[in-house]
């Protein structure tokens, strides 16, 4: 078993799998009266989160919590030190203290792989910069799995700023480990160069969201970032919705059984109209609750064992 | 709880096979303990099954399906997966972990039975108790193995036993079933006497 989740690339088929099926049994204590069990007892979890997150530190807390181990919670909003050695006097902290587990959200790509290499304990990537979001693409695999029944073969579409999206990296190389094809779509401005090829060949890149709809299975719309908007990568807001947004009509060019997915938060709008996130093919919702149970399969299975 | 593995090395001595039960054997018991629980139980009622993996949960199939035929009544049947609830958690690679599946009507205010195939140190049990604890509030907790091996290291002892084996700490008690490993049987393997 892995010692740390830093990217999408540490997980092969099979622990990939094991983890999508270890979350399907976590999935069942949230159905219950006593959402606990007492797998971690003792075990320590910090949150280390340099950057803003609702959903991915609540989950995580969540996560932790129902598996019985300790959390804090260390946000360091705010902070004026030096990045790099706050970062390692912080990781020597937290060592110090014996925290078992360190969740990382960095806004510098490549902090979680750093910080794994200064502490003990396992390290999970919860975001770094515009690098890695692992746990995201789990997420993502695991709700495609639960509402499609594979993951093998499937088209999937990630569609919008993929040049910043940590989420589009992972799933493209956690995706293509487990089998299904991914379609990276967006303005050129916002597709670097050779990514497809880079992270995981047999990825195909396209311009035009109205050409690939009828053959995807998955839609994944990722989130324009506000502070991109002003950045010029494309003309206006209003002409970026026109052409990658995804609407009603578009939406309707899908296959019958398709999905519609978003890590969160929505620019309702923007790359997705209300129509789409709140109809009976999107996926959103969803994804939250079942974060909770990735995560818990991701810690019990870095956590759980003897194997640090 | 499954058995320590026998140490089993082709060059050494070879390890004594004694078979406890013959596949025949087997079933005989089991058909024993189904009529067992429904003397105990005055006709089974209101009582649940619950298998701990692995080879519990085929037996406690096996002993509901008995229990239909002798009496025309359905026990309700399911599986209580205690990975997550052993004290070794820590001390093996990490597990994994299987599937609970707790029957439609639930276990609160049943008599929930337990079912496994060897009873050896009694953690096994500890685990399932907690983990009992945790899906339901059971009327009464009772339990069934096929075989009861000795050795206890913690106060439980079953309410059904299939068949009291003395062993000695260094020999192995090994359980098949059709369903998990294609022929039923119990075997005892000797430690390092010859």
């Amino acid at each position: 078993m892995i010692r740390h989740l830093l990217s999408g690339a540490d997980l092969d088929a099979a622990t990939a799998t094991r983890i999508l099926d270890t979350a399907a049994e976590m999935a069942t204590v949230a159905g219950r009266e006593v959402k606990k069990l007492p797998a971690l007892r003792g075990r320590t979890v910090v949150n280390l989160f340099y950057e803003d997150s609702t959903r991915t530190r609540i989950s995580f807390e969540a996560a932790a919590k129902r598996l019985s181990a300790d959390v804090i919670n260390f946000s360091a909003k705010g902070s004026s030190v030096a990045k790099g050695e706050s970062l390692k006097d912080t990781a020597l902290t937290l060592q110090a203290m014996g925290a078992d587990a360190v969740v990382v959200r960095h806004p510098a790509s490549g902090a979680a792989h750093r910080l794994a290499e200064w502490v003990d304990g396992s390290v999970v990537n919860a975001g770094d910069g515009t690098h890695e979001h692992p746990t995201q693409a789990l997420l993502d695999a695991y709700t495609m799995r639960a509402r499609l029944g594979r993951l093998a073969g499937l088209s999937v579409a990630v569609v919008g700023d993929v040049l910043h999206s940590r989420v589009a990296r992972s799933n493209v190389l956690l995706l293509s480990t487990l089998g299904a094809k991914v379609t990276l779509v967006g303005p050129p401005t916002l597709i670097p160069v050779d990514i497809a090829g880079a992270l995981a060949p047999g990825t195909d890149v396209c311009y035009d969201l109205d050409a690939v709809l009828p053959a995807s299975d998955v839609v994944m719309m990722l989130r324009v970032q506000r502070e991109r908007m002003g950045d010029s990568y494309f003309p206006s807001a209003r002409e970026y919705a026109r052409r990658y947004g995804l609407d009603g009509p578009r939406m309707r060019r899908l296959p019958e059984h398709a999905i519609v997915m978003h890590p969160g938060p929505m620019n309702r709008g923007m790359e997705i109209t209300p129509e789409v996130a709140d109809s009976p093919r999107s996926t959103i919702v969803e994804q939250v609750a079942n974060g909770v149970s990735v995560r818990m399969a991701v810690l019990y299975l870095l956590l759980g064992g003897n194997n640090a | 709880m499954a058995c320590p593995p026998a140490a089993q090395s082709p060059t050494a001595r070879q390890p004594s096979v004694k078979v406890i039960l013959a596949s025949a054997d087997v079933q005989r018991v089991v058909d024993r303990i189904a009529h067992q629980i429904l003397e105990k139980t005055q006709g089974a009622a209101d009582t649940v099954l619950l298998g701990i993996p692995t080879r519990g949960a085929p037996l406690a199939r096996r002993l509901a399906a008995r229990i239909s035929t002798f009496e025309d009544v359905t026990v309700p049947v399911g599986v209580l997966d205690i990975t997550l609830y052993r004290d070794d958690l820590r001390r093996q690679a990490t597990r994994a972990v299987g599937p609970t599946q707790l029957p439609p009507g639930g276990i609160d205010g049943k008599r929930v039975i337990l079912v496994d195939d060897v009873l050896f140190s009694g953690r096994t049990v500890r685990a399932a108790l907690d983990a009992l604890n945790d899906v339901g509030r059971p009327a009464s907790v009772q339990l069934a193995v096929l075989v009861d091996r000795g050795h206890r290291e913690l106060p439980i002892r079953a309410d059904y036993v299939g068949k009291n084996i003395p062993t000695a700490l260094a020999e192995s008690v090994k359980v098949t079933l059709a369903e998990t490993d294609g022929t039923d049987g119990v075997k005892l393997y000797g430690g390092t006497s010859s």
